[in-house]
């Protein structure tokens, strides 16, 4: 197991960059998440620590061992790594049985046929699939399939496990208990994971921390609590989880105490310790109460029903665009007041 | 190498074994080519037009391109109505058996052309063993009727009929249905569909597919050569077969110049079949998944026999004419219960030293070829899969010029190169391996591209799974890449197989004594009168294509989209 260190790494493809002066550093033995939407550069950054693609830019290194140096233009491939990689396609091997398929990494390293046996149905019990052993990939579910990639990479040992959004060909209910599975089997080996995707559910519910990217540019790296509560920018607030991001017209700090003016009401904001001024704040639905007197009056434009509760989309009178919820239905048209407590504020250029 | 770095980072032992490859595959298939060019624009070793001058000046080559131009134009003309007509009917209809019928307008395009123009003859013509047994023939002394430029014409358009039912049905095969089921539901019926809709979305496949069909049909030897010479009609390819066959390598220069010429009007095909292709590829949009099939109602059974009385006429009727005539103790007499005899076949395969010579010759090189070019191709083309440098683009898009270039050029072109070897007085030519490297030389896109066709659906995770967990270059083109696409290079070595078991065109320039090919014995036997002889070693031949093309069908299932050629 190692910890994974990159140094302004950058890529270009045909003159477009895909990533842009990435440093940063995973610890061993973290669950990674690296979040973003379709094009932001996550796929590019985990097939570059994979040694798929060659950094134009920058450093990296893993343990103990330097991957790739754009500068010297070495470049460790990808078979002398040591990493374990799951692909959104599986990439079983369909001409090999379930068991060939996870000792082939073994074999190639050349072990004992004793040892292979021993590792490979170490393996295969841990994913619960001793009963499987001797089936073709062809004749598995798509769960089946991923935990079969999943032994594969276990298997050897790797110093770091790399995961391309691994559950984006299952269906929901496969997902949740194949999210169980991955949290499991991070706690079990404590092998550093890195893990592509671009549902934030998916990462919030197994990342020790999160790194959210856009443009090929890591634009916060926090754990998923302070992801949700304390956005550093605009993109951040807006991707991860549901709220609006609105202007502050005015800011005062009092002693600790901060105030803002915020779609002409007066209100309490926190923000990060060294803002000295900040530009807007985020409004999630649990800023947001519902009352009679509410200083803020917006009217109902659209009800969802969420299950046991509602989302309501609220227009304001100055026309900004809030989601509120509550256990109350309301009708579409109707109108309310709204009551802002404590928002996230944030500079934004 | 600047460019592959950019797709694909890690192992530069792919880089190298690319290089190698590619480097390899270069000096097989394309430096004949530019050898011949070079022949062309010098003389005596400097740069002149003078020889070109005169050769084309010569009566001879202008009359034999006018002959060429004439059959490969009207002939084409012929594959066009009969192939099209299959193929609409085929690809547009609830036509039933269409895997039969299919497969049945296949086999002329896999049967050589010396045996096609062997079989017809056999059932024309006053010795016909097949119209005297029925008491048809005409009365002796009258002329066969395809020793004629109708005669070529005519078979020229059957024997590639295939090429233009194959092109325009791939073409067809690719309208999303939903085009025409939009036009349906707009109120266009039958004939306006197909006229409005259908016909101008496949016209590019179908310009594509004639002058594919033309330039095939230029390059034919076989039957230019086996109607043409007995009546005195010389097309491009078989003036340079008689000029070489009569004065030997002393005119090489000349013939050059007439492959150049042939060669010439070739690639002007090639490039108006590469626009037209190009052209197709804009409208591919939409689903495709279920083949169209309009209703033809009550005309269905009248169509569906006259399709396959046309396929029992061009292709069944012959056969019986080869069998009648191999059965046969000597050419002309009419076969009865009494004449039968298996004689010719007795002689042919056991006692003629030539011939099993041929058959040993003609199996060792086909299967030398189709292992040698597996060898080749498969790595490479996944290695050009991998990496797209840019030679493998410039390489990708001109290998099929062996192939698509007539025999005959490819022929001279190979004498040129290796009739002497750089830095040694050794030559090639006259021994077995000059038609071994123009088997691998004409055949190297037969096994290419099927093979690319099945590793252009590969998965790459497939390589780089294996490459995570450690598997070098060696291991994983071993374990993984050769294993997965091990059924599209079967399928692509008997392909090669089969057209060079037969294959006439090359082998008519470069044999010698003891180095013949199967299709030169039998073109040799029919021309020295051996007829029955001839058709019962072209009949063992056709037997051995229907097997080898069963067994490919047999295992099409197995085999990616692609792969198969009749089934694209």
């Amino acid at each position: 197991m190692a910890d994974i260190d990159l140094s302004s790494v950058g890529k270009t493809f045909a003159g477009t960059p895909a990533l842009q002066d990435i440093t940063t550093r995973f610890d061993d033995g973290e669950f990674i998440a690296l979040l973003g939407p379709s094009g932001c550069g996550k796929t590019t950054l985990l097939r570059i620590l994979a040694g798929f693609e060659e950094p134009t830019e920058g450093r990296i290194r893993i343990g103990s061992r330097e991957m790739a140096n754009a500068d010297s233009g070495a470049n460790l491939p990808p078979e002398q790594r040591n990493i374990g990689f799951v692909f959104q396609s599986y990439a079983l091997w369909p001409h090999m049985s379930v068991r060939r398929n996870v000792s082939y990494p073994l074999e190639i390293r050349g072990l004992s046929r004793a040892e292979i046996r021993r590792h490979t149905d170490a393996a295969l019990a841990s994913t619960g699939l001793e009963d499987y052993a001797d089936r073709m990939p062809s004749d598995l579910s798509g769960g089946q399939r991923q935990r079969v990639a999943l032994a594969r990479c276990l298997v050897s040992d790797p110093c770091a496990v790399l995961l391309d959004e691994p559950l984006a060909n299952l269906d929901v209910a496969l997902r949740a208990t194949m999210q169980g599975v991955f949290t499991d089997f991070h706690k079990r080996t404590g092998a550093t994971m890195v893990y592509v995707t671009h549902d934030q559910a998916e990462a919030m519910a197994m990342a020790d921390r999160i790194a959210v990217m856009d443009q090929g540019r890591i634009q916060q790296f926090d754990t998923p609590q302070n992801l949700y509560e304390r956005p550093k920018n605009r993109f951040v607030a807006e991707f991860v989880g549901r709220g609006t991001v609105v202007p502050v017209q005015q800011f005062r700090t009092d002693g600790t105490a901060q105030q803002a003016r915020i779609l002409g009401a007066e209100v309490a904001v926190q923000s990060a310790q060294q803002e000295s001024r900040v530009s807007h704040v985020c409004l999630r639905p649990e800023n947001l109460t519902i009352t009679e007197t509410g200083d803020l009056r917006s009217k109902v434009a659209r009800v969802t029903y969420m299950g046991g509760k509602y989302l309501l989309e609220t227009v304001t009178d100055c026309g900004a665009r809030l989601f509120a919820e509550t256990r109350a239905r309301f009708d579409v048209g109707a109108q309310l007041g709204l009551t802002i407590t404590t928002p996230w504020a944030f500079s934004e250029d | 190498m600047m460019s592959a770095t950019q797709n694909h980072g890690g192992s530069r032992s792919e880089a190298r074994l690319l290089s190698a490859i590619l480097v390899l595959a270069i000096c097989l298939t394309l430096a004949p080519v530019l050898r011949l060019f070079v022949e062309g624009v010098t003389d005596q070793g400097s740069p002149s037009l003078g020889l070109m001058r005169d050769v084309l000046a010569q009566p001879s080559t202008l009359s034999a391109l006018k002959h060429s131009l004439v059959t490969a134009g009207f002939g084409t003309l012929v594959s066009l109505v009969l192939g099209s007509a299959f193929a609409f009917l085929v690809a547009l209809t609830d036509l039933r058996a269409k895997a039969a019928l299919v497969f049945c307008l296949m086999i002329p395009m896999m049967i050589p052309p010396q045996i096609t123009a062997l079989s017809w003859t056999q059932i024309m013509g006053p010795s016909s063993v097949l119209l005297k047994t029925l008491g048809i023939a005409p009365p002796l002394g009258a002329k066969q009727p395809l020793y004629s430029p109708e005669g070529i014409i005519f078979l020229l358009g059957i024997q590639h009929m295939s090429i233009i039912f194959l092109t325009l049905r791939a073409g067809l095969r690719a309208i999303p249905q939903d085009v025409v089921e939009a036009a349906r539901i707009s109120g266009a019926r039958g004939l306006r569909t197909w006229w409005q809709v259908v016909m101008p979305l496949t016209l590019p496949s179908l310009a594509a597919g004639t002058a594919i069909t033309f330039v095939t049909a230029l390059g034919n030897f076989g039957i230019p050569a086996m109607l043409g010479i007995p009546a005195g009609y010389a097309t491009l390819p078989t003036l340079v077969y008689q000029k070489l066959a009569g004065m030997g390598t002393t005119v090489l220069a000349e013939v050059s110049v007439l492959a150049m010429l042939i060669g010439a009007v070739a690639v002007a095909g090639i490039l108006v079949q590469r626009l037209f292709q190009s052209r197709q590829k804009l409208h591919l949009v939409g689903s495709t998944s279920r083949p169209l099939a309009l209703p033809l109602g009550a005309a269905r059974l009248p169509v569906e026999i006259c399709l396959w009385a046309v396929v029992f006429a061009i292709l069944v009727l012959p056969m019986f004419g080869l069998l009648a005539t191999s059965l046969v103790p000597a050419y002309g007499v009419s076969l009865r219960l009494d004449t039968v005899t298996l004689a010719s076949w007795y002689e042919v395969m056991f006692r003629q030293p030539v011939t099993s010579r041929a058959f040993t010759n003609s199996f060792g090189l086909a299967a030398g070829a189709s292992v040698a070019l597996m060898a080749i191709c498969l790595p490479l083309a996944w290695l050009m899969e991998r990496r797209q440098t840019r030679l493998a683009r410039l390489f990708d898009s001109l290998l099929d010029l062996p192939y698509a270039l007539p025999g005959v050029v490819l022929s001279i072109a190979m004498i040129l190169l290796l009739i002497k070897l750089p830095f040694t007085e050794a030559t090639l030519y006259g021994t077995i391996w000059i038609i071994f490297l123009a088997y691998i030389a004409r055949f190297f896109a037969v096994m290419f591209r099927p093979v690319q066709a099945s590793l252009k659906q590969f998965d790459p995770a497939m390589d780089e799974a294996a490459q995570s967990v450690g598997a070098s270059l060696y291991r994983r083109l071993r374990d993984v890449i050769f294993p997965l696409s091990a059924p599209a290079a079967a399928a692509g070595a008997i392909l090669v197989f089969l057209t060079a078991f037969n294959e006439l065109t090359v082998s008519a320039l470069l044999w010698s004594s003891g180095t013949e090919t199967l299709g030169v014995v039998i073109f040799n036997l029919d021309d020295s009168g051996e007829t029955g002889m001839a058709s019962a070693l072209a009949m063992t031949i056709v037997l051995v294509v229907v097997v080898l093309m069963a067994l490919i069908q047999l295992f099409s299932r197995r085999f990616p989209k692609g792969v198969v050629p009749w089934q694209t």
